[in-house]
């Protein structure tokens, strides 16, 4: 029993507010819901360890330029989710589309071709490298066959200004000497100057003061209004609702809803990261249902519906465990 | 100027951060005048981050000690003997830079580098000297590229596999003498003027204070170029009083080591004088890897992955290749290291020491300031940790101590330079 059955209380909230992105409708103001496809688009992928079935039937779109937040409680398959996206793993069934057409991420380098990068606090940095070093790490600029330290400075400080990261002392200190918010803008300056058009982050925020959390959540605004996708995993649900756009909700290894920001709030979340389900969600009247999963929806299926990414909530009351 | 500002309203959070970022920066990107520089530097060696002023500050004291007890110490004659004799010291310890950098460590670089002494002592009876030394260095290449392989292919640790090859290759040595045919004593003596003189050999005092003037030129001009260059780029550059004070150091040190090497340390018959062959040897190996590591991807990769392996995988550095390849350059600098000692005693003999002379190399290498555990270190700590132990080897035995007296002294001294290299990481981590 993977696929959910459409009676099981599939809600509807879709609302023209907040989603489609500006970025997604610049190609079609008339109102319509964008044509352009996705940046991302998750069609009922799965994936088992063994018996343990870690994601199943995941129908789950990215937009251009919008913030979207991943919760779940422990367990509940949110990193199993990313290292799929981040090319680590490969899902078992289903399809990854980029910008509307099937791609296999068969390892992480080619989900970082394609502009996908993936931030983490600590694995991504070499602490007695400065923050330079770091940036251009793999791809550094060569001069008469010397290392170009002039102009890769300058552009790595371009970059972090571009960002608004004004807090280093200097961008020639080594990356052990910065604090945890610092590492995470120089991680996500390395990605922007990749050029990465959709940005993974694992728990940004986490063991970060208030100061330094903030620091990151203008940076993930900063982002945004660059136009590049966030896909960020947190815990703490006061950074969901400050920086998301939409939250995509993750309930053992199913997802229970996608909506949004909005039309959530803490309280709805949690009901739905902890049950699976949430009666406050099911009490928006009067909007067009739309599943995130049919009966016999099977991987490479279309998203029923039709208008992916603009804050469908599925929820599936189903399977439980 | 900075033109990296941080934010006054950042609170009481970022000023600590401040404290420690100015506490591990190099002092050069911060510090905006002389005095600052110096004010800096201080308080970076207070909190643990030694840089080469400890080692510096050690070997000037142990020269002080030897000195008052031995006014022979600082003649010409046995300060450049003492030059001589660090000089094998000093290249292992660039070549365990290499290995100790990625976090890993070569134990056979002793006798792996006398394995390429017997091979450049025993080919120069047949082929011109430039041969047999490329021969021996070729050999150096084979045999770090093969621990590399081992270690990176067959994940195998470095210590246990050049553990091994530290017993494997001193019985290929004394197996290589005696095949030799010119070993009947058990070592091969040196039969070609040229491999002699690259440690008895002496520049012209003319000619020493020409190449010296040449070195000290070249290095300044670079200093100040690439100042040069950071400034019209509108980056932050260090003060120029501060590289106007490292050019004086470099050129002090330069007119030093002209002088001592052009005094008379002959006897009443036969005059002696110029600077050894060897110091070029030593400073020519300093600077080729000192620009490897430093301004080429190899070398950025190599501090990479001393750091944090995992990113830079994630960033596409090739781990094997970049780990193999350090192998592979550790066992030229060992080849080198071994052709330089063999010069020195003119023969290579089955008695040589190899278990000792790693221990020098590392000793060498971590008295300078490089890390045990990878990612911290340049050839220069290899350097001014190599004279320490030389110095320490020397004075000792200018003072009639007994070859156990120098072993126990000089493990001493590299469990001290161990523990301030723990120590500081563990302060470096409290932060």
């Amino acid at each position: 029993m993977t696929t959910p059955s459409a009676a099981d209380g599939a809600r509807p909230a879709s609302s023209g507010g907040r989603a489609p992105s500006p970025a997604a409708t610049t190609t079609n103001p008339a109102g319509r819901p964008a044509q352009e496809p996705p940046l991302l688009e998750l069609r009922g992928v799965g994936k088992n360890f063994g018996p343990v079935r870690a994601l199943s039937d995941i129908d789950l779109t990215i937009p251009v330029g919008q913030v979207t937040a991943l919760v779940g409680d422990n367990g509940a398959g949110k990193s199993t989710l990313i290292k799929t996206v981040s090319g680590i793993w490969q899902p078992d069934h289903g399809e990854i589309l980029w910008r509307g057409r099937p791609v296999h991420l068969h390892s992480p380098k080619a989900a970082t071709d394609l502009g996908i990068a993936t931030v983490y606090q600590d694995l991504a940095l070499c602490d007695n490298l400065d923050i330079v070093q770091n940036m251009f790490l793999g791809r550094e600029e060569m001069k008469y066959f010397q290392l170009d330290e002039i102009s890769m400075e300058l552009a790595a400080k371009q970059t972090l200004a571009d960002l608004s990261v004004v807090t280093v002392r200097s961008i020639r200190q080594p990356v052990g000497s910065l604090s945890g918010g610092q590492r995470q803008a120089v991680a996500v300056a390395k990605a922007v100057m990749q050029q990465a058009q959709l940005v993974i982050m694992d728990e940004p925020t986490a063991a970060l003061g208030v100061t330094q959390t903030r620091v990151v959540l203008e940076l993930i605004d900063q982002l945004s209004s660059r136009g590049i996708a966030v896909l960020v995993i947190s815990h703490n649900l006061n950074d969901v609702v400050n920086v998301a756009d939409r939250v995509a909700v993750l309930y053992l290894g199913r997802l229970a809803a996608v909506a949004p920001i909005k039309d959530l709030d803490t309280g709805t979340i949690v009901e739905l990261m902890t049950t699976g389900r949430s009666s406050r969600v099911a009490a928006t009247p009067g909007e067009p249902a739309h599943a995130t999963s049919q009966p016999g929806a099977g991987p490479g299926t279309p998203t029923a519906g039709g208008t992916p990414g603009n804050g469908t909530v599925g929820h599936h009351t189903g399977e439980a465990p | 100027m900075s033109t990296e500002t941080h934010q006054p309203a950042e609170s009481a959070e970022s000023g600590d951060e401040l404290a420690v970022e100015a506490a591990i920066a190099s002092p050069e990107v911060i510090a905006d005048s002389l005095g600052e520089y110096l004010r800096l530097l201080f308080r970076r060696i207070r909190s643990g981050e030694s840089g080469a002023l400890p080692v510096t500050i050690g070997l000037v004291a142990i020269v002080i000690y030897f000195q008052a007890r031995n006014s022979l110490f600082l003649s010409p004659g046995n300060l450049v003997n003492l030059l001589i004799q660090g000089a094998p010291y000093i290249i292992l310890g660039m070549a365990e830079v290499f290995v100790l950098l990625l976090g890993e460590i070569d134990l056979s670089v002793g006798y792996s580098g006398a394995v390429c002494a017997v091979i450049t002592a025993w080919s120069v009876f047949s082929v011109p000297w430039w041969v047999a030394i490329l021969l021996g260095l070729a050999t150096g290449a084979v045999i770090g590229t093969i621990f590399g392989l081992l270690i990176t292919r067959l994940r195998l640790p470095s210590f246990v596999v050049t553990l091994s090859g530290l017993l494997g290759y001193e019985g290929l040595m004394i197996v290589l003498v005696a095949r030799s045919g010119h070993g009947p004593g058990g070592s091969i003596p040196i039969s070609n003027t040229i491999i002699d003189d690259l440690t008895e050999g002496n520049l012209s005092p003319v000619a020493g204070w020409i190449v010296m003037v040449v070195i000290v030129a070249v290095a300044a001009a670079i200093l100040l170029l690439r100042d040069r260059q950071r400034r019209a780029a509108n980056l932050v550059t260090p003060p120029l009083s501060v590289t106007g004070l490292k050019i004086l150091v470099m050129a002090v040190a330069g007119v030093v080591v002209v002088l001592v090497g052009n005094a008379d340390r002959g006897t009443a018959l036969v005059s002696l004088r110029g600077v050894p062959w060897v110091v070029l040897i030593v400073l020519g190996v300093l600077a080729v890897w000192t620009v490897l590591l430093g301004r080429t991807r190899f070398g950025r990769y190599v501090y990479a992955i001393g750091g944090n392996a995992e990113a830079a995988r994630r960033a596409g550095v090739s781990l094997n290749a970049v780990r193999t390849l350090c192998f592979t350059l550790a066992g030229v600098t060992a080849a080198i290291a071994g052709i330089v000692l063999a010069s020195r005693l003119g023969s290579i003999s089955t008695d040589t020491d190899g278990g000792q002379l790693v221990l020098f190399a590392v000793a060498a290498a971590v008295i300078g300031g490089t890390h045990l555990f990878g990612g911290h270190g340049k050839m220069i700590n290899a350097l001014l940790g190599g004279l320490v132990v030389a110095a320490i080897y020397n004075g000792l035995g200018l003072l009639g101590m007994s070859a156990a007296a120098t072993y126990i002294v000089t493990s001493l001294v590299l469990l001290a330079a161990v523990t301030v290299d723990a120590l500081s990481r563990r302060g470096s981590r409290a932060t």
